[in-house]
């Protein structure tokens, strides 16, 4: 086949259709171009609110849990084994909150290749005090800078930063309602009392704001240590253990394992967030059907296009055939005309496509449940624009395809004969 | 598969039905034969099936009965590709209608089944199709689009493009019908000059008595058959 006569033929054709050719290369260029726009888009904000959920939560759980015991002492007695037994007011087993071997279990964690990080957080109840007045509140101690590795603290402090808590051993992020409530700002000090009654002066080096008022109306960080000292504990008592994994799919698996290899509560992040996953499942498939409808739009427009342009082109089709090109170096040339309306409209698609998400990316988007973001999210993936060149290509192959499998089987007799 | 015969072109015993809407037995047993170099005309009535008989003699129809000879080559059940490929190179073909493609330029038109054969270099194909146009004297049009130029013009066109690959034979199907009598004689003083002086043999289907009287010899047609005039090697 002499591919440089063909293509020397499509291009001649495409060119002297200009305003048809631009026509059939726009529909491809609008449609690749919103399937970029709209994925890249819908897919930030689709990460945007899982990153909500997903980055602050740990992937795997590990606390105790305050329950009444399974199994009471009758049900292992034999000679009653065969009986109804009914134990009414059964109160949970006196129990420790704290983890026990909760170091040693640390230890362990971070030497699995699976693991990201494993953080140990200690939990105390609190007052902020403010003159006479006492607000109810919860303490959260940990390490701050693995926080914000793993659970992107740092965009939830909206005032003062995560490593002014790791350097000041007596500092204290607080919850943005409690600041508003009590007219604190940071670089201020608050009084902390223990439900022991135990008075502890912070240094206030940041604000946190979640969001969620319920949430920065009482919590609060300080560092491990702090919340140790608050509860009268010593340098081995922690409550919880915070897991995050590399791969988030094995979270089921392992939280099953660890529950079981140290008899604790492990809770995954799927089991605690079921709801949230049928969520994203149906945004992803919203976002899906809408790309692939606009594809085959797209593509229709295609075959339309070079439908017509077949049956203004009998007369070359019969001429080319008289004077010796085959069938297939016809159909050739009309599925190098497709290609190449797809491979100039789609090119021109990623780049408008480009231009429309960059400019979406601009457009102000403000909220106070996340007070890093500014403007719309955006999610540049190389892989929609690689989707939409792919999908450009084979749309306009197809969509030619079958006009040009029309123009190999015409007959030239039958045009020549019918003049 | 080969034999040698005294003609480049040579039909056997060919039949042809068109079977839509009802059977019809358009050419029947027709046999002849063209030398090199030899000018025939095939005259006859509307609906006698001479041009359909060119179209079979074109390779362009398959649908027939009987055989096929171009050069000692048997030209019948070859491949639509294989027949493509002797189109292009062997047979050169005038039309009626000038059937140039409207959207290239004159010299374009020329080039492109040579082009398509790609034997010879691109430059070398340009010289060529120069060469054709210069000796049709449409030199001065070569950069014309193909639209753009008159009716007699386009016909010039049509037969510098049918010579560009050198075929063995030239066939023109009523390829002065639509010619005034001055562009006539000119496309038949062309064609002619072509077949003495490069050995080219032609073989037009025409209406016009006067070019057919021109021509070595007429083949009359009637009914589908080739009324009398057997061949004078036959004679």
């Amino acid at each position: 086949m002499n591919w440089s006569v063909i293509l020397g033929i499509s291009k001649t054709h495409l060119l002297s259709r200009k305003k048809q050719s631009s026509i059939a290369a726009l529909g491809v260029t609008f449609g690749i171009g919103t399937f970029i726009t709209l994925a890249s888009f819908m897919t930030g904000l689709n990460g945007l609110l899982d990153g909500l959920i997903l980055n602050r939560t740990p992937h795997i759980h590990l606390y105790n849990e305050i329950a009444p015991s399974e199994q009471q002492p009758i049900d292992l007695a034999a000679e009653f084994a065969e009986g109804f037994n009914l134990i009414r007011s059964v109160k949970p087993k006196q129990s420790q909150v704290r983890l026990h071997n909760a170091l040693p279990i640390l230890g362990q964690l971070r030497d699995n290749p699976e693991v990201r990080g494993a953080i140990p957080q200690v939990q105390a109840q609190v007052f902020y005090l403010a003159g006479s007045i006492k607000l109810n509140g919860l303490v959260f101690g940990g390490d701050i800078m693995e926080e914000v590795r793993l659970f992107n603290m740092s965009d939830y402090i909206v005032e003062g930063d995560a490593q002014s808590l790791a350097r000041n051993s007596n500092g204290i992020i607080l919850g943005a309602g409690v600041a508003d409530k009590m007219s604190l700002k940071v670089g201020d000090r608050i009084q902390i009392s223990s439900v022991n009654g135990g008075l502890f002066p912070l240094k206030i080096v940041g604000l946190y704001q979640s969001g969620l008022a319920d949430i920065d109306n009482v919590q609060s960080y300080v560092n491990l240590s702090t919340a140790q000292r608050i509860l009268g504990e010593g340098k081995n008592y922690i409550s919880d253990i915070n897991v995050k994994l590399f791969d988030m799919e094995l979270a089921p698996g392992m939280a099953k394992e660890l529950a079981r290899q140290f008899d604790l509560t492990a809770v995954d992040i799927k089991t605690a967030n079921a709801q949230f996953e049928a969520g994203t499942d149906i945004r992803n498939l919203i976002t899906y059907a809408v790309s692939v409808t606009l594809l085959i739009v797209a593509g229709f427009g295609i075959y339309n296009i070079l439908n017509m342009m077949i049956y203004e082109k009998m007369n070359d089709i019969a001429i080319l055939k008289a004077t010796g090109f085959s069938g297939t170096d016809v159909k050739m040339i009309f599925i190098s005309q497709a290609i190449l309306i797809g491979t100039i409209g789609g090119a021109l698609g990623l780049f408008i496509g480009y231009l429309l998400s960059k400019g979406i990316e601009q457009i102000p988007f403000e909220t106070d449940a996340l007070p890093t973001i500014k403007t719309m999210p955006v999610n540049h993936d190389p892989n929609f624009y690689i989707i939409g060149i792919v999908f450009a290509l084979l749309a306009t192959f197809f969509a030619g395809y079958l006009p040009a499998s029309k123009a190999k089987k015409i007959d030239p007799v039958d045009i020549i004969r019918g003049q | 598969m080969t034999q040698t015969s005294p003609y480049i072109l040579e039909a056997r015993g060919i039949n042809k039905h068109f079977r839509e809407p009802v059977d019809f037995h358009v050419l029947k047993d027709i046999s002849f034969g063209i030398e090199k170099g030899e000018f025939v005309s095939i005259m006859g009535k509307s609906g006698c099936g001479k041009s359909t008989l060119l179209y079979i003699l074109s390779t362009m129809d398959t649908d027939y009965e009987g055989e096929l000879w171009l050069s000692d080559q048997l030209v019948s059940g070859q491949s639509n590709k294989a027949l493509s490929v002797i189109r292009n190179q062997h047979i050169g073909f005038v039309f009626q209608f000038h059937y140039l493609l409207p959207e290239f330029s004159v010299i374009e038109n020329v080039m492109l089944p040579a082009r398509k054969l790609g034997i010879k270099s691109p430059r070398q194909i340009k010289l060529d199709a120069e060469e054709k146009l210069d000796l049709l004297d449409i030199g001065y049009l070569a950069d014309q689009k193909a639209s753009r130029i008159s009716g007699g013009e386009k016909q010039r066109v049509a037969i510098a493009r049918a010579l560009i690959n050198e075929p063995t034979i030239i066939m023109g199907d009523e390829p002065t019908g639509n010619l005034d009598s001055k562009n006539s004689e000119n496309v038949f003083d062309i064609l002619k000059q072509l077949s003495i002086e490069k050995h080219m043999s032609m073989l037009v289907v025409t209406h016009d008595l006067d070019f057919a009287n021109k021509t070595d010899r007429i083949i009359e047609m009637a009914d589908g058959r080739i009324n009398g005039v057997p061949h004078p090697l036959h004679s």
